[in-house]
C-alpha cells in the first residue's frame, strides 16, 4: 500500500518520524483516517485513541489529546498537546484518574469551570484505558 | 601587598582556597545539570518547528483576513513573558535579560508574566503588573505549567488587557554562544507563500478561524516549554562557564600568593641570618 510520510509531536519529544500507511485520529468532530495523496487538512484535535498503521503493515495504538493534525503537500503532521503509545500507559494510574474524575464530577455543578477540567480530565483518562487495553 | 607579613599572605591564601572550592563545587554541580539541560531542549525543539509549520500551511491559503491571533491591532500595552534563572552566579544570564527588556520596551506601557526567582523578584520590586501571581520556577516549569500560562495569555490577549504579547528568553547556540532573543508570540507572523506555490484548496474540519483559536494555546505553550528548555540550558551552560574561570582565577591568584609566601619567607630567613652573622662579628 502506498506511504506517506507523518510526524508525531508533542512539546516534549518527537514521538515519531517515518512512513505510515495510515493515520486514524480523533478530530472535534469525530475519526478522521488519512491515507496517502490526502488533499491539504487542517483540524482540531479532540481527546481519544489514535493509530497508525507503518509501512510494514503494523497497527500501532496511542492515546491522543490537543493539538491539530494537518496535512500539507502529502505530508502529515500530528501536533499534540499529548501522545502515549499503548505499551506506555501506566493503566492503573489512569484508572486511578478516572475514579478521582468521577468523584469530582458528581461533587461539582455542571456550569463550573472545574466541571469541564474534570470532565476533559475523565476523557483523558478513559482514552488511555482504551488504548491501553 | 608588598611587605606583608607571612600570616597575612597565608590568611589570604587559605580564603581564597576555600572560595575556590566552592566555585569548583558549583561547576561540578552545573557541569553534570547541563546534560540532562541539553537533553530536555533537544527533544523540545521539533515541536516550535512542525507546529509553526502547521499552522502556516493551515492558515497560509485562508482568504478570511479576520482570523484571530493573526491579525495586528494598535498597541496600547504589551505583555512580556520573561524567562530568567533562579539563583545569580551565572555571569551576566539574568542581567542581559532585563538589559533586552529595558531596550525592547522603552515608553511602552507592559505587563510582565515572569518565570524565574529573579524575575519574579525582580518586576515585583520594579512594581510592574504582573499578570498572575503563581510564582511559575524555570526547574518545575513542565508541559502542564506552560500550558497554563498559554491560557492565561489567550485569555489576556482575546479580553484586550493587552495587544501584544511578547517572549524573551535565553538561546542556547553552543556551549560558549548563548544570545538573549525578543519574539513575538502573539500576533502570530503571518507566513508568505512561496512564489511558485500552486494553489490548492485546503480541507477544514471547523472554520479556519474556529481551528486556529483551539490549536493557537496548543503552539504558544510549546514554545514557552521550548523557550524555558533554552533558558534553563543557557543558564546552566552560563554557570558552568563563570564558575570554570572563577576557578581558573583563583588558582591563578594562589599561585601568584604562595609565590609572594615564599619570597617573604626566604627574606626573614635571610634577614635573621643577616642578624646573627652580624652579631657574631661583634
Amino acid at each position: 500500500m502506498a506511504t506517506f510520510h507523518l510526524q508525531i509531536v508533542t512539546p516534549d519529544r518527537l514521538v515519531f518520524d517515518g512512513q505510515v500507511e495510515r493515520v486514524v485520529a480523533r478530530t472535534v468532530g469525530g475519526d478522521v483516517c488519512i491515507l496517502a495523496r490526502h488533499i491539504d487538512y487542517a483540524a482540531p484535535l479532540g481527546i481519544g485513541e489514535a493509530h497508525i498503521v507503518d509501512e510494514n503493515g503494523k497497527e500501532h495504538t496511542a492515546a491522543c489529546s490537543g493539538g491539530m493534525l494537518s496535512v500539507d503537500n502529502g505530508e502529515a503532521i500530528l501536533m499534540a498537546t499529548t501522545f502515549e503509545w499503548a505499551e506506555e500507559i501506566d493503566l492503573a494510574r489512569a484508572q486511578r484518574a478516572q475514579q478521582e474524575a468521577e468523584e469530582k464530577l458528581r461533587s461539582l455543578q455542571r456550569d463550573e469551570r472545574e466541571y469541564t477540567m474534570a470532565a476533559a480530565k475523565l476523557k483523558r483518562a478513559l482514552a488511555r484505558i482504551g488504548a491501553a487495553e | 601587598m608588598a611587605g606583608a607579613s607571612m600570616k597575612d599572605i597565608k590568611l589570604r591564601i587559605r580564603s581564597v582556597e576555600s572560595t575556590m572550592q566552592i566555585t569548583k563545587a558549583m561547576q561540578l554541580v552545573a557541569t553534570s545539570k547541563l546534560r540532562r539541560a541539553k537533553e530536555r531542549m533537544e527533544s523540545s525543539k521539533p515541536f516550535g518547528v512542525l507546529a509553526r509549520k502547521a499552522i502556516a500551511a493551515a492558515v497560509a491559503r485562508c482568504q478570511d483576513h479576520n482570523v484571530p491571533f493573526l491579525t495586528p491591532r494598535e498597541v496600547k500595552r504589551r505583555c512580556y513573558v520573561i524567562i530568567a534563572g533562579e539563583r545569580g552566579l551565572a555571569g551576566g544570564y539574568n542581567s542581559n535579560i532585563f538589559k533586552a527588556v529595558a531596550a525592547h520596551c522603552q515608553s511602552m506601557e507592559y505587563c510582565v508574566l515572569p518565570i524565574g526567582r529573579k524575575a519574579i523578584d525582580k518586576y515585583q520590586h520594579m512594581g510592574v503588573e504582573l499578570l498572575d501571581d503563581s510564582q511559575y520556577r524555570v526547574e518545575s516549569a513542565n508541559v502542564g505549567a506552560c500550558f497554563r500560562m498559554a491560557n492565561r495569555l489567550v485569555e489576556g490577549y482575546n479580553s484586550q488587557q493587552f495587544d501584544e504579547v511578547w517572549l524573551v528568553y535565553t538561546d542556547f547556540h553552543t556551549m560558549m554562544d548563548q544570545q538573549v532573543a525578543v519574539e513575538r508570540m502573539l500576533p502570530i507572523e503571518r507566513a508568505t507563500l512561496p512564489e511558485d506555490a500552486t494553489p490548492v484548496a485546503t480541507v477544514y474540519e471547523e472554520e479556519p478561524a474556529e481551528t486556529l483559536r483551539q490549536v493557537v494555546p496548543d503552539y504558544l505553550a510549546g514554545k514557552l516549554y521550548s523557550a524555558v528548555c533554552d533558558s534553563f540550558a543557557s543558564e546552566v551552560a552560563m554557570r558552568r562557564n563563570a564558575m570554570d574561570s572563577a576557578t581558573k582565577n583563583a588558582d591563578a591568584m594562589i599561585s601568584d600568593l604562595r609565590l609572594r609566601y615564599n619570597r617573604a619567607r626566604q627574606g626573614a630567613i635571610t634577614q635573621e641570618i643577616t642578624e646573627i652573622v652580624a652579631g657574631a662579628e661583634e
